[in-house]
């Protein structure tokens, strides 16, 4: 099978999983307790004018399967409506926060990944020796240390104690120097433990795959072991971090919620903290379910990227 | 060469069956000791070793190249499983380590302050003892902020109340979260996974489309989205983390299941007309539970870590509990003091306590024979 | 001097249990151009002796004794470059399971070329016009769409003839094939052994053929080893073998060959499985199973001797040796067993016993 025609039914099997995550999100409203318009406005006293117009806004009047359609319709161009509690464009705050999180994102990523790969593999080759050992020792400290606590012990030490970077993120364009500088500590801490995970998952990869008998065999064929390694090993032990990296991109998101309150950087966990002690219900939902959607977008892909890696998933199905 | 090819396979050896027969008293008790077939299997177990480690492989060799010995495979046969399991692990010792390090933390939660049960008019103390020298929400028994002292091996918080205390009784809160959390997440995943796999059809579609829909959502999202609709409190914090849990669980013993239904056995029981709940109880969920027990302790782990995190968001508990993460929220501000003491000491405890839980959870997937990255792969 | 010498080859792995003496003070040699087959059961260190000839014994195992001389130099000595040249170009090994030993995220050609591409024996066009041209050789029908498959999409048939190829690519002067037809039905073996036979005589490459199937060594071989519990036991030229079997050992796997290509590991007329590789029975290995044991037996272990004189057997000399008391006139009652050369289709030849008038006499019980 090609590898478009895999994407197309890859893709096609995340539909009815992003119709679940939407009904999912839409029932935020009715599953906390109280009025939905109550529950809207963050339980404030709302003259009766006020309540008729949410309701129609919202569609509260028609059946539930109704109120979400509409919904859906809404949500999928992107038009979210006003936040009942900051009066401002939902879709727009959400836009706005979005950057701040996929940079904050990507350079984690990238760097766990620079971090992690080599460390991984240095590991397997030299088994039992002191430097499998000693990466062994730090992926551990690293997946055991909480993100929270360590963004505030480097806040500490290169902010308070050293002085070497502002508390809070400057007021500058996010693509500048000094955001640029600013963003080191929030990137480090998020991705420590991602490094952590990335370095033992290719260690035992590595480590499985080098124990194949197609290692053995293209030993014996007279292949240089760089070649060995860095060409066969490595790609297949690949495939294995690539499945992962779903999961990586779950537990990124994650440790961007966490990180970015500790460096007070605006992004979407940021927002998402804000308005649930704002009661900002629409708000909350419209952050949920872009990080949902990304989530699924990125797992589609990671999956896309391991058939082409690993040919045998494209012939499977 | 080609002469002895028509010739091959009519060579007879005489004499030989008849020696052979008049040695069967001695041979027949061997043969019947390990059969054949036996031994067949155990190659078999043996080839697959290095693609897929087993308890079994482990014991007796890490290589295909391995001599395929009949002896030490029987010994493992007749050692149970889970006696070399637990050999294994005992003789690994930093799981052993943190298994102490769990048990120390444990222990120290449990003695830190007096435990009482009151009830209609009655106290009943079910344990005395008082590690921490101060009740952890005692206001003012130092001055506020102040560092690690004497009096206060921790230092004091912004009210006054005494660190050490505070550290020691909050294990409290965080162990019992993370082992209520995953028993819990456990009770509802092993099931749905088991029937899942076992039952198959719509059944397996209709909870594995919910365990999808579920995992669309990172996990730390999905429990604050779950702690902002149900609000706070240490049983909505359980809640949200079970709901969160579970997913991984079914996940992982449903495709257990599916490889083991396969087996010869399972459909031997079902030709014999086993009844479907006793095979499950008996041959399926035992065979396929080993790889949910390594992630569910490894979860512990995060699940504490979690709780923390929600805390520290002040999302978890009430703000002002003595939990760990709900400490931490109230450092930052004395942190950019310069009051480092506020969250070093309790950090230091989630990280003790998440390390201690990956060395036990990294020794029972070497004596287990689990395998890394198998979450993903239940679909 | 031969083209390959070994001597006293010693391999021990290191498990759990204890220490595995794979392979104990193997020595033999291979001529060039010559088919030799090392057989015995599973565990017997067949295998495990023929990845020592290029080093390739991994953990936990070790070549802890022993050389192997390859046209005259020592391969486990040799600095790592050299011996990276050795593999593959001058000796090559085709595996056992065909479909292990190909890595499954590449093309079967790429793999091919990558190959000789190592040895600098041909690249770019030239090289996969090869490679083309190597897969027909081995009886690939399409071998040009065969090319670009990846080894997941053969079969096992089809793997094994690709893994030969590979094998092939840098022309070698041994090729050593591990359990080449386990695994395959009957009419593929058959065809598989053609094959070798013919391209061993047009590259003329010497074969080492390791095997538990007798049938097979029959088939194409022109001496034989026999292995039991990482030692030789008997070594002679393929017809006095079968003809004239020294060790008892080896008179039972004659005995329970099955018609050629049955895939049957255990030998339905000797009672008990291969011996503990931890704790090897005492004197000859084989005793606890043999049924012509006596006291002797379970005490000395037997050298290896030359049947015909009963002295101490050379690794150079290409004569038959076995490894068993009776040789040295230790065994009182001897052994009893004879060979009879069934005649049941027409065209066979007639009366021929050879092994009867080997005039030794143990058949005369």
């Amino acid at each position: 099978m090609s590898i478009i025609r895999y994407t197309l039914r890859r893709a096609l099997t995340a539909v009815p999983v992003l119709l679940g995550a939407t009904a999912i999100t839409f029932s935020f409203v009715y599953l906390t307790p109280g009025d939905p318009v109550d529950v809207l406005v963050g339980f404030d006293h709302v003259d009766p004018e006020t309540r008729a117009a949410l309701r129609a806004e919202y569609n509260l009047d028609r059946p539930l399967w109704q109120q979400y359609l509409l919904w859906l319709g809404d949500v999928v161009t992107f038009e979210f409506g006003e936040s009942p509690i900051t009066g401002r464009d939902v879709g727009e705050t959400v836009a706005s926060r979005l950057p701040h999180t996929v940079a904050l994102g990507v350079a984690s990523w990238t760097l766990s990944l620079a971090i992690g790969v080599p460390l991984g593999i240095l590991a397997a080759i030299k088994q039992g020796q002191p430097a499998d050992e000693a990466s062994r020792i730090a992926a551990l400290v690293g997946i055991a240390t909480p993100n929270f606590w360590l963004g505030l012990v480097l806040l500490f030490v290169f902010a308070v104690h050293l002085g070497w970077v502002r508390v809070t993120p400057p007021d500058a364009p996010l693509v500048s120097l000094e955001m640029a500088w600013f963003v080191i500590l929030p990137t480090v801490t998020l991705a420590t433990a991602l490094a952590a995970i990335v370095t033992r998952l290719m260690r035992s990869s590595m480590r499985r795959e080098l124990d194949r008998e197609y290692v053995r065999a293209a030993r014996a064929r007279g292949l240089r072991e760089r070649t060995v390694i860095l060409k066969h090993v490595l790609r297949n032990a690949s495939t294995a971090v690539v499945t992962v990296a779903g999961l990586q991109i779950a537990f990124l998101v994650d440790g961007a919620v966490v990180v970015e309150h500790v460096f007070s950087w605006p992004g979407m966990g940021q927002l998402l903290v804000e308005s649930i002690g704002r009661r900002d219900v629409s708000v909350v939902q419209a952050s949920v379910l872009l990080i949902a959607v990304a989530t699924v977008a990125a797992n589609l892909l990671v999956d896309v990227a391991y058939a082409i890696i690993d040919p045998r998933i494209r012939h499977d199905r | 060469m080609n002469e002895q090819t028509t010739r091959r396979g009519r060579i007879r050896i005489d004499g030989l069956e008849e020696h052979l027969s008049s040695d069967r008293a001695d041979g027949d008790r061997t043969d019947a000791d390990r059969p054949g077939d036996h031994r067949d299997a155990s190659d078999r177990q043996m080839a697959a070793a290095n693609t897929r480690p087993s308890a079994t492989s482990a014991s007796t060799g890490r290589s295909t190249l391995t001599p395929r010995d009949g002896t030490s495979a029987r010994t493992v046969h007749s050692r149970s499983r889970l006696e070399e399991s637990w050999r294994r692990f005992r003789s690994n010792r930093t799981a052993l380590f943190g298994l102490a390090i769990v048990a120390v933390l444990s222990a120290v939660a449990i003695v830190a302050r007096p435990v009482e049960f009151s009830t209609m008019g009655y106290t009943i103390t079910l344990q005395p003892f008082s590690l921490a020298p101060y009740d952890p929400n005692e206001l003012s028994v130092g001055p506020p902020n102040a560092g690690p002292s004497l009096a206060h091996p921790f230092g004091t918080d912004w009210a006054g109340r005494d660190l050490f205390s505070r550290v020691l009784v909050g294990g409290r809160y965080s162990l019992s979260i993370g082992a209520l959390a995953v028993a819990l997440a456990l009770c509802v995943g092993i099931p749905l996974g088991a029937i899942a796999g076992y039952v198959g059809g719509w059944l397996d579609e209709a909870i594995m489309r919910i365990v999808d829909m579920l995992y669309a959502f990172p996990f730390l999202v999905l429990a604050i989205a779950i702690v902002a609709i149900v609000g706070q409190g240490y049983w909505n914090v359980v809640f949200a983390l079970v709901v969160t849990g579970w997913l991984t669980y079914a996940r992982l013993l449903r495709g257990e299941v599916l490889s083991i239904v396969e087996t010869d056995y399972v459909a031997a029981s079902r030709a014999l007309g086993t009844p479907h709940r006793t095979i499950l109880a008996r041959h399926v969920v035992p065979n396929a539970v080993a790889p949910v027990i390594v992630q569910a302790t490894l979860n512990v782990g995060s699940v504490v870590t979690a709780a923390a995190a929600l805390g520290f968001l002040g999302l978890g508990l009430e703000p002002g509990t003595a939990e760990w993460g709900a400490m931490l929220a109230q450092g930052r501000s004395a942190l950019l003091r310069g009051n480092w003491h506020v969250t070093v000491f309790p950090g230091a405890a989630i990280f003790l306590f998440v390390l201690a839980i990956n060395l036990v959870g990294d020794g029972l997937t070497d004596a287990l024979g689990s395998r890394d990255g198998r979450e993903r792969r239940g679909r | 001097m031969a083209l390959l010498e070994v001597e006293n080859l010693t391999v021990q792995f290191y498990t759990e249990d204890g220490v595995v003496r794979a392979v104990d003070g193997l020595s033999y040699e291979i001529e060039a151009g010559e088919t030799f087959a090392i057989v015995g059961e599973s565990g017997a260190g067949k295998s495990v002796a023929s990845l020592s000839l290029l080093d390739l014994v991994g953990r936990p195992g070790e070549i802890v004794d022993g050389e192997v001389r390859f046209r005259g130099r020592n391969v486990l000595e040799l600095p790592r470059e050299e011996l990276r040249r050795l593999r593959g170009n001058d000796v090559a090994i085709v595996f056992q399971d065909s479909q292990a030993a190909l890595d499954p995220v590449y093309t079967v050609g790429e793999q091919i070329v990558e190959t000789m591409r190592a040895h600098e024996v041909a690249s770019g066009r030239e090289a996969r016009e090869r490679a083309i041209a190597l897969l027909e050789r081995v009886g690939i029908a399409d071998a040009q769409s065969r090319y670009s498959d990846y080894p997941h999409e053969l079969s096992g048939g089809i793997a094994q003839r690709v893994l030969v190829a590979v094998g092939l690519s840098c022309e070698p002067d041994l090729l050593i094939l591990d359990e080449p037809t386990t695994g395959l039905d009957v009419t593929i073996q058959a065809q598989l052994l053609e094959l070798l036979e013919e391209l061993a005589s047009s590259f003329e490459t010497a074969i080492q053929l390791v095997t538990h199937d007798l049938g097979v060594v029959a088939e194409c071989c022109d001496r034989v080893l026999v292995m039991y519990g990482g030692r030789a036991v008997e070594r002679a030229p393929v017809e006095e073998l079968f003809y004239d079997p020294a060790h008892p050992y080896t008179a039972g796997l004659l005995a329970s060959i099955p018609r050629i290509g049955a895939d049957r590991e255990r030998l339905p007329s000797l009672p008990g499985g291969p011996p503990n590789p931890i704790q090897p029975p005492t004197g000859c290995r084989f005793h606890p199973r043999c049924p012509y044991a006596e006291e002797v037996c379970a005490t000395s272990e037997p050298d290896l001797v030359e049947t015909e004189t009963g002295t101490a057997a050379d690794a150079t000399r290409q004569d038959h040796v076995a490894a068993c008391h009776e040789h040295t006139g230790d065994l009182e009652d001897g052994l009893g067993y004879a060979v009879r050369v069934v005649d049941d289709s027409p065209d066979a030849t007639r009366g021929t016993s050879p092994g009867g008038s080997s005039g030794r006499g143990h058949d005369d019980r």
